[in-house]
C-alpha cells in the first residue's frame, strides 16, 4: 500500500533534524519526473542514519542526493518521498599525508576534496565529471572515476574505508585507514557503483598518490582503426601513460596519450611513443594536445563539438574490451546514421567510456531504438560481436520509458536481489532505479 | 557420512577422485597454519565447474559443510575442514583456459598456480603482479580467497586489482558470474566482495586476471641502517618526495641472521635493512633512484648497494623472500603474524614490540612491507618447552592488538580464517559484522560454506535489531565519526 505522503507526521523528522534542516522540496528536485515531497539535510551521520530510520518507519521511499549532478542516472525511480541530502556532511576529515590516506564525509566536494590534498602534493588520483559540484558519496555511488584509471584503477582500488548509514538505522564500518587490509567483506566495493540502494554513504577513506611532477599530452589524428591500433600498440609496449583515449565523432578521431613522471623521463616516453607510432600507426599524425583534451569525457556531456546543438540527446556508459573500439566505433556510426542522429565517442585506454547519441524534437524512439541496436549488437563475445556492455545514463524521460536503462542483468541477478532484501528489505531506498527493477 | 550420500559424491567425481581413507585425508586437516587441524569426512576432486556445482548441490541438499581448498599454503587457517564436512580441492582445476594478450587478460581455473600465470606470459613481456612469497606453490583460487598480496602490491595493488571477473558456484550449486572481461558491467561489484572473502560466499572455478606489462627497468637499492627507526625515516622521506617505488620492504637485525642462516643471502649486520625497488622507464629509474639514494643516506645509511641485473636482484630478494622458513633456522617454532598499521605508527609500534617482546622473554623477528605498513613479526619459541606455545600465541595477540590501537588492521594479505576471528569484534564494532553478515546471508543462508571461519561467533540470518552503538575505536578516541 502506497503511504499517503500527507499523513505522514513529518514534524518528529523536523525535531530530529532542526526545522530549519527539513524543506519542502520543489519542481526543480524531481529525480526523472517524480518530485519528492521534502527535503532533509542532516548534519551528522547520526542524524543521517536516524533520518532513514524514521523514514523507514513511516513507510517512505528516499532517495540518497549529493551535488545533485547525476541524479538522472538510472531508471526513473518508482516512488521518491524524501531526498536524503549530505550537503551539510561536507568535511575533509584526517588528511594522514605522510599515510598517504584522506577521510572525507560523503557530502564533500571533489575539488575542495582536492584543494586540501594539493597543499601536501597529493591527489585522489581520478578525475570525475563535474568535480567543483560532484560529492564524495555521489561519485562512489554512480562509480565514476575518470581518465586516470589506467594507471590507478578506478574508484573500487582507490576506497579503502567506509561508513555507510543502512535504513533500519545501523551505521557500520568496513575497511579501515591503511592500505592493505583484508579482515571481513569490503563493503566498500559493495556499495561503490550501488546508486545508493542498499545505504547512504557517510563517510569514505581514499589512498592517495602524489600529485604527477609534470605531464606533456600527445594527441594523434587518424582514423579508428588505425588509432586502435596505436592504442593496443601502447599498451603492449613498455610506455606507462597515465591517460590513454580515443575520441571519434563524424568529423574524424583522435588519440591522446598522457605521460607524467620526472622531465627526462616523459622526455624519453615522448621520443618512444614516437617509435610505437611509426611501427603500429604510421598515418596517424601527432601533435600536442590541446589544453583541454582530458576534460573531454566531460564536454561530451556538457555538449561540445558537432553533437552539442541538437536538443534531444542520450549518453550511454560504454564498457568494451580494447581491442574492440574501433569496431564498435563503426557500429555506434552505422547505427546513428541509420537514423540521421548525430553521435560522438570518448573511451578510455581500459576501454571505459561515453557515447552521445543527439536529433532533433521527435527522436526519441530514434534514440531508444539506436540503444537497443548498439545493446543488442555488443552482447555476447564471439568474433563478430564486440562485446561488452551500454548504460543509458543521461536522456529525456521519453526516452527511458519501456527502457531498461541497465541493460540485461545476467546469471547474479538473483543474487543481487537477495543482497538488496537483506540491506533494504522494505525497499526504502530508490526502488526501481537500479539494476532489474531493483 | 551417510553411504548413499557418499555414493553419489563418488559417481560425481569418480573413484580417483574421491579420498575418504583416514591417512589420506590427514593431508588436508590443516592448511599453512598448522595448529589446527580437523580431519574431513571426505575430500573430493572435481575436474570441473559441472562437478563442483554437484557437489555443492549435494552438500546443500543434505546441509553438509564444505570448505574449498587450493594449495592449502594459507597462513591462517582459512581452509581447516569444518567438523563433519567435506574438503572440495581445486587443484585438479589447474589449466589456463585463455589468454587475449592485446586486452590484458588471462582466464584461469582455480587450481593454477600464480607463478604459472607469469610464466605463461613472460615470454611476450607480461607479467601477474600479486606476487605473495608463496607464488610458485599458491593457487589463483587461494589467491582470489585470501586477496593476497605480495612485495609490489605497494605498487600495483591486491589481488583484487587484478581480478576482473569470476564465474563463482554459490554455496546452494546455483552458478553466477561476477563482473566481467570488460570494465564498468552494471549491477553490484559482487566480485569485488567475492575476491576476499576467505571462500564463506562460495567457490570461484573460473577466474579472469588482468596483466601486465613488465617495466622497462627494474632497479633495487638495499640500504643498512643503525636501527628500524632510521630505515622507517628513510621510507617515509621516500614518499614525501611523491615517488611510488614497486616494493620497499625491511627487516630487522633478528631477520637477518635468520636470512644468512638460511641462504647466505649476504646482507649487511645491521639494525635495519631496507630494500627499496623502483621499476618503470628506465630514464625515470635512474632519477628517481639517486633521490632515493640520498634520502637514504640522508637518514643514517652505512651500506648502499644497488642491484641492477636480474641475477642480482633476485640475490638481494632471496633473503626476505625465504625470511619466514629462514626463520626456522634459529628457532624451533614460531608465530608469524600479519597485522598492518599506519607507516607513520611504525617507531611507536617497532618500540611496543621490542618491549612486549623482553617482557615476555621471547624473541621476535621483523619482516615488513615498509611501504603500506603490513609488518610480518615473527614470534619465536621452542615448543619443547612447556608453556612457552601459550605465551608465544599471547604475545602475538598483543601485536595485533597493538596494530589496532595505532588505527591499523589484523590482517593484510593472510586473512582472518580461524587464527584470528577472536580479534574480529575487537577491530569492528557490532554493527559493523552485523552489516557484513548480510552479505554472507544473501549469498549463503545456511552457512555452508566454510562456516565458523572470519566470524568471531556463528550469526543467524534472521531479523536483527538496527541500534547504533559508538565504536570501540571511537570510545578509544582513535577514530573519528563527525
Amino acid at each position: 500500500m502506497p503511504v499517503d505522503v500527507q499523513q505522514v507526521s513529518w514534524s518528529e523528522l523536523a525535531a530530529v533534524l532542526g526545522p530549519e534542516h527539513l524543506r519542502a522540496a520543489t519542481a526543480a528536485d524531481a529525480v526523472d519526473g517524480v518530485v519528492p515531497r521534502m527535503i532533509a539535510e542532516p548534519g551528522t551521520a547520526e542524524d543521517l542514519a536516524a533520518c532513514l530510520r524514521w523514514a523507514r518507519g513511516a513507510g517512505l521511499k528516499v532517495t540518497p542526493r549529493g551535488g545533485g549532478t547525476k541524479m538522472g542516472w538510472g531508471n526513473p525511480p518508482a516512488a521518491c518521498d524524501l531526498l536524503l541530502s549530505t550537503a551539510r556532511l561536507d568535511r575533509v576529515g584526517e588528511h594522514a599525508w605522510a599515510d598517504m590516506t584522506v577521510i572525507a564525509e560523503a557530502g564533500c566536494r571533489v575539488a575542495d576534496l582536492q584543494q586540501a590534498l594539493a597543499e601536501h602534493g597529493q591527489h585522489l588520483a581520478l578525475d570525475p565529471l563535474w568535480p567543483e559540484r560532484a560529492t564524495i558519496g555521489g561519485i562512489l555511488s554512480t562509480n565514476d572515476s575518470g581518465t586516470l584509471r589506467l594507471r590507478y584503477g578506478s574508484l573500487r582500488d582507490l576506497i579503502i574505508g567506509i561508513t555507510v548509514a543502512l535504513p533500519d538505522g545501523t551505521l557500520a564500518r568496513s575497511g579501515g585507514k591503511v592500505v592493505k587490509n583484508v579482515a571481513g567483506y569490503d563493503l566498500a566495493k559493495l556499495f561503490t557503483g550501488a546508486l545508493g540502494t542498499l545505504g547512504v554513504i557517510v563517510q569514505a577513506i581514499f589512498r592517495l598518490h602524489p600529485l604527477p611532477r609534470e605531464t606533456r599530452s600527445l594527441t594523434f589524428s587518424g582514423t579508428p582503426a588505425a588509432l586502435e591500433q596505436l592504442l593496443l600498440a601502447v599498451l603492449a609496449s613498455r610506455l606507462t601513460p597515465i591517460g590513454l583515449q580515443l575520441r571519434a565523432a563524424p568529423g574524424g578521431a583522435q588519440l591522446d596519450v598522457r605521460f607524467d613522471g620526472t622531465a627526462a623521463g616523459i622526455q624519453a616516453l615522448v621520443a618512444q611513443v614516437e617509435q610505437v607510432r611509426r611501427l603500429a600507426a604510421p598515418s596517424a599524425a601527432p601533435a600536442e594536445s590541446p589544453a583541454d583534451v582530458w576534460t573531454s569525457h566531460q564536454a561530451i556531456w556538457d555538449g561540445a563539438g558537432p553533437a552539442a546543438q541538437a536538443p534531444r540527446r542520450l549518453l550511454a556508459r560504454l564498457g568494451v574490451l580494447p581491442s574492440r573500439i574501433a569496431a564498435v566505433c563503426a557500429l555506434i556510426e552505422r547505427a546513428a546514421a541509420a537514423r540521421s542522429l548525430a553521435w560522438q565517442l570518448v573511451v578510455q585506454g581500459v576501454g571505459a567510456g561515453y557515447v552521445r547519441l543527439a536529433g532533433h524534437e521527435g527522436d526519441e524512439p530514434a534514440l531508444r531504438a539506436t540503444l537497443l541496436e548498439l545493446r543488442e549488437e555488443l552482447a555476447g563475445t564471439g568474433d563478430t560481436k564486440p562485446g561488452g556492455t551500454i548504460v543509458a545514463l543521461g536522456c529525456p524521460l521519453a526516452v527511458k520509458r519501456g527502457l531498461d536503462v541497465w541493460g540485461p542483468a545476467g546469471d547474479a541477478q538473483p543474487l543481487m536481489v537477495r543482497i538488496k532484501r537483506r540491506f533494504d528489505p522494505d525497499g526504502t531506498l530508490s526502488p526501481g532505479r537500479f539494476l532489474g527493477g531493483i | 557420512m551417510e553411504a548413499r550420500v557418499l555414493d553419489e559424491l563418488r559417481a560425481i567425481v569418480g573413484a580417483r577422485g574421491l579420498i575418504t581413507e583416514p591417512e589420506q585425508l590427514s593431508t588436508y586437516e590443516c592448511d599453512g597454519l598448522t595448529v589446527f587441524r580437523v580431519l574431513p569426512l571426505a575430500v573430493l576432486l572435481p575436474t570441473s565447474t559441472a562437478e563442483v556445482q554437484a557437489i555443492v548441490r549435494v552438500c546443500h541438499r543434505e546441509r553438509i559443510p564444505f570448505v574449498a581448498r587450493g594449495s592449502g599454503t594459507g597462513l591462517s587457517g582459512g581452509a581447516l575442514p569444518a567438523a563433519n564436512g567435506i574438503v572440495i580441492g581445486l587443484s585438479r582445476m589447474n589449466r589456463i583456459l585463455e589468454v587475449d594478450l592485446p586486452n590484458l587478460r588471462v582466464v584461469v581455473e582455480p587450481g593454477v598456480m600464480n607463478l604459472e600465470v607469469t610464466a605463461r606470459v613472460a615470454p611476450d613481456g607480461y607479467f601477474y603482479a600479486p606476487d605473495p612469497s608463496s607464488q610458485q606453490v599458491c593457487s589463483i583460487g587461494g589467491n582470489v580467497a585470501e586477496n593476497s598480496g605480495g612485495a609490489h602490491c605497494l605498487k600495483y595493488g591486491f589481488t583484487t586489482t587484478h581480478v576482473m571477473g569470476l564465474e563463482v558456484v554459490l554455496p546452494d550449486g546455483s552458478l553466477a558470474h561476477l563482473g566481467d572481461t570488460t570494465v564498468d558491467r552494471p549491477g553490484y561489484d559482487l566480485c569485488g566482495v567475492f575476491v576476499g572473502s576467505e571462500g564463506t560466499l562460495g567457490i570461484a572455478t573460473k577466474v579472469i586476471l588482468r596483466i601486465m606489462k613488465k617495466p622497462e627497468v627494474v632497479q633495487v637499492l638495499l640500504a643498512a641502517f643503525h636501527s628500524t627507526n632510521e630505515a622507517g625515516a628513510a621510507v617515509s622521506a621516500i614518499i614525501a618526495a611523491g615517488m611510488l617505488p614497486a616494493a620497499i620492504e625491511m627487516m630487522d637485525n633478528l631477520a637477518i641472521q635468520a636470512a644468512e642462516a638460511a641462504v647466505h643471502a649476504n646482507y649487511p649486520d645491521c639494525g635495519g635493512l631496507l630494500l627499496v625497488e623502483l621499476d618503470g622507464p628506465a630514464p625515470e629509474v635512474e632519477t628517481l633512484m639517486e633521490e632515493v639514494v640520498e634520502a637514504c643516506t640522508r637518514c643514517g645509511a652505512w651500506e648502499i648497494r644497488l642491484a641492477q641485473s636480474d641475477a642480482e636482484r633476485a640475490r638481494v630478494w632471496v633473503g626476505r623472500k625465504a625470511a619466514f622458513a629462514a626463520v626456522g633456522r634459529i628457532s624451533p617454532a614460531f608465530i608469524v603474524q600479519d597485522g598492518v598499521i599506519p607507516r607513520t605508527a611504525l617507531p611507536f609500534v617497532m618500540s611496543e614490540i621490542s618491549r612486549l617482546s623482553s617482557e615476555r622473554g621471547l624473541r621476535v623477528a621483523n619482516v615488513f612491507h615498509a611501504g603500506d605498513g603490513n609488518l610480518h613479526p615473527l614470534v619465536l619459541y621452542d615448543d619443547a618447552v612447556p608453556g612457552q606455545d601459550k605465551l608465544a600465541e599471547e604475545l602475538a595477540g598483543e601485536i595485533l592488538r597493538l596494530c589496532i590501537r595505532a588505527g591499523g588492521s589484523i590482517t593484510g594479505e593472510h586473512g582472518v580464517g580461524e587464527e584470528k576471528k577472536a580479534f574480529m569484534s575487537e577491530m569492528f564494532a557490532e554493527p559493523d559484522l552485523d552489516t557484513m553478515q548480510l552479505v554472507r546471508c544473501a549469498f549463503d543462508p545456511e552457512h555452508l560454506s566454510n562456516p565458523d571461519k572470519v566470524f568471531p561467533r556463528p550469526r543467524l540470518c534472521g531479523e536483527r535489531p538496527g541500534v547504533y552503538e559508538p565504536h570501540p575505536l571511537e570510545t578509544a578516541g582513535v577514530a573519528q565519526r563527525f
